[in-house]
């Protein structure tokens, strides 16, 4: 069993995701700490992206100022590698980016470095179904699962998608890019039920959720709730004190989904 | 051709969220059955002609070969078109497809402005709402496009993000589809993005080449020696080539920009000076050693785009057709050079062509034939080439 499905084994899974190198990554590091010691099931470290085109305005501008202060695939690596040996970190963790940054890497280079250093998963939004296998086999050699999305307009492509899907499945709660959303109006129940029935792999919501009563509310319908913007949006606002601020809010997830 | 998943050779394919996948589905199945449609024909060759001025003339440009010394250049005067360039060829085609498919709201990235105003035209003649994500940069560089687009109904939105340029209205226009696909089309300005957009909007520039075939055939008896155009997306291009690619005796020439060289940070020359990646689709892009696309710069807003069309990266690979870097300089040259010489006002975009054409056709004989693409006229450029040459002239 990959140590992804493990994430969800404990009841439901919370999952923060953080942009790393907002403001440096020895914040991220520390924030992941936090996050671990918080609860957190599964964490997700986004590798910025200059262009990341399924991101909102909060984790954009995340990403633009990470690359901004010198934030590099290889200085990830080197903070993963660090929170692994020296943090102490055994969570699962997955890295969430964008296909150019695999691709321009040597997709084989990267995901050797990936399993090595201790990730668990890769989430690339812009690399669809029809475009996976590219990365997906070399992903299984080094046993890294390539998380598979589903979107609220995925309809007959679900069974497809979800019959093929390791790790855990990432289901998009909302059209539209992530971001803090005040409502979401998608039809989760049936869309997590769709999925469910096509695969017996765990299923995690996310985009657009930000307070502990959505997550609650989510929670009841998936096996996991992700949150992105919310958790980037305080790491810009409290900067290098970012992470006590951060165990806080993912405590407080954790508290509602249990 | 591209293969069913869209590749031309190993360019192509569909990188983007899958929260689009069923949009670009749809819209390849509306775009083969219409394709073959002839009553979805008949309707685009009466808007090509009696709307859109078609078809563009084939101009022999007698002083400029004399003056050259060279070829025999032929203009193919794209800049004749309502609009004012190439892209109302595409935009008519896109924008009937999706009126066929129910849509009612077209959005659209643009550079220049010049596929902003040929999108805000069309959703104004057939009664769509419009919305144009343009470059925040770019709306300063180019102010009288957006009081063009505003003037025909459409709503412009300046873009912040990133560079603020072309790269970021297409990355912006992506995501506002994400939002809203069930009334909306992303009406793409050029042959780039995922698939089907480089083959749709290629078949619908394809219009260039199969008319200039006819008109050359027709003037001389014979094919041309050499096709060159512009080549920012590669939308003209590809549209200029298209009907000559199994004629290996055409060389195919597109002028990418070299902004202030291809040797400086400063250029928007992807072949040129890019390499294989992936952004919406996989072709050669400017970027850095971690796969951050770089950010561009060119004086022509039109060709400020990081990437280029899947099917010139293949035709690079292929050897079938040359890309060639012309700078700012040089483009700024030719665009005051076939002022003079001739009485046409290039866009800065056709300029780059008409640059190379300049330093090409000398060394030529003079029974070789030429046919250079002019995408747009330059109306346009006139205030931002006078503060290039230092003098301040108010819009
Ligand atoms: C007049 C003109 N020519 C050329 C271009 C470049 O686009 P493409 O390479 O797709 O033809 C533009 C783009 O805005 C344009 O306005």
């Amino acid at each position: 069993m990959s140590n992804i499905a493990k994430a969800f084994e404990n009841g439901k899974a919370f999952v923060p995701f953080i942009t790393c190198g907002d403001p440096d990554l020895d914040t991220t590091a520390r924030c992941v700490v936090e996050m671990q010691k918080a609860g957190a099931s599964l964490i997700e470290l986004g590798i910025p992206f200059s262009d990341p085109t399924a991101e909102g305005p909060v984790i954009m501008e995340a990403s633009l100022r990470a690359l901004e202060n010198g934030c590099t695939t290889d200085k990830v690596f080197e903070m993963v590698k660090r929170l692994r040996t020296e943090l102490n970190v055994t969570v699962p963790m997955v890295f969430m980016t964008y296909a150019n940054v695999v691709f321009s890497y040597g997709i084989e280079r990267f995901c050797k470095k990936a399993s090595e250093y201790g990730i668990d998963g890769i989430i690339l939004p812009d690399v669809p179904y029809e475009e996976k296998d590219e990365f997906d086999g070399i992903c299984k050699q080094y046993g890294i699962d390539l998380i598979s999305l589903i979107a609220p307009t995925s309809d007959e492509r679900i069974s497809m998608v979800a019959s093929s899907a390791t790790g855990f499945i990432y289901i998009v709660s909302s059209l539209g890019v992530t971001g803090v959303r005040s409502q979401i109006t998608t039809d989760i129940p049936s869309l997590c039920a769709a999925v469910k029935a096509a695969t017996d792999v765990p299923c995690a919501i996310g985009f657009g959720i930000s307070t502990p009563e959505q997550a609650a509310k989510m929670a009841a319908s998936a096996d996991g709730v992700i949150v992105g913007s919310a958790i980037v949006k305080i790491v810009a606002r409290y900067g290098k004190d970012a992470p006590e601020h951060v165990g806080e809010y993912v405590k407080s997830m954790v508290d509602a989904i249990k | 051709m591209p293969d069913s998943k869209g590749r031309f050779g190993i360019h192509g394919g569909q990188y983007i969220p899958e929260t689009l996948m069923n949009a670009v589905i749809e819209l390849e199945e509306a775009y083969n059955h219409y394709k073959n449609d002839p009553e979805f024909n008949k309707e685009l060759t009466e808007l090509l002609n009696e709307y859109a001025g078609r078809p563009s003339n084939l101009y022999y440009a007698e002083k400029m070969t004399k003056d050259l010394g060279g070829a025999k250049i032929y203009l193919k005067r794209e800049d004749l078109n309502h609009t004012g360039s190439h892209k109302i060829n595409n935009v008519l085609g896109q924008a009937l497809l999706a009126k066929k498919m129910g849509k009612t709201r077209l959005i659209a990235e643009t550079g220049a402005g010049q596929h902003g105003v040929a999108t805000a035209t069309a959703a104004a003649l057939f009664g769509m709402e419009c919305v144009v994500f343009m470059g925040k940069v770019d709306t300063e560089r180019q102010a009288l496009n957006v009081y063009r687009m505003k003037l025909l109904g459409a709503d412009v939105v300046p873009v912040t993000s990133g560079t603020a340029t072309l790269k970021d209205a297409v990355s912006e226009c992506m995501r506002e589809w994400t939002t809203r696909i069930d009334d909306t089309h992303y009406c793409l300005g050029s042959v780039m993005g995922p698939h089907p957009f480089p083959t749709i909007v290629r078949d619908f520039q394809a219009v260039i080449s199969r008319e200039s075939k006819a008109q050359v055939m027709e003037k001389e008896g014979r094919l041309p020696d050499y096709v060159l155009a512009c080549c920012g997306g590669g939308s003209n291009a590809i549209g200029s080539f298209y009907h000559y690619i199994e004629d290996k005796s055409v060389n195919l020439i597109g002028c990418e920009a070299a902004g202030r060289g291809i040797d400086t940070f400063e250029t928007a020359a992807t072949i040129n000076t890019g390499k294989l990646g992936i952004f919406h689709m996989k072709s050669y892009f400017c970027q850095d050693e971690y796969g951050q696309i770089a950010p561009v710069y060119s004086i022509s807003a039109g060709l400020d785009y990081p990437g280029i069309g899947p099917e010139h990266a293949m035709l690079h690979d292929t050897g079938r057709a040359q890309y060639v870097a012309v700078t700012d300089d040089e483009a700024v040259n030719a665009f005051e050079y076939l002022s003079r010489t001739e009485g046409i006002i290039p866009a800065i975009e056709s300029a780059h062509a008409v640059a190379h054409a300049i330093k090409l056709a000398p060394t030529l004989d003079k029974d070789k034939i030429m046919v250079i693409t002019i995408s747009g006229r330059g109306d346009k450029d006139c205030a931002a080439i006078a503060r290039y040459r230092g003098e301040n002239i108010n819009e």
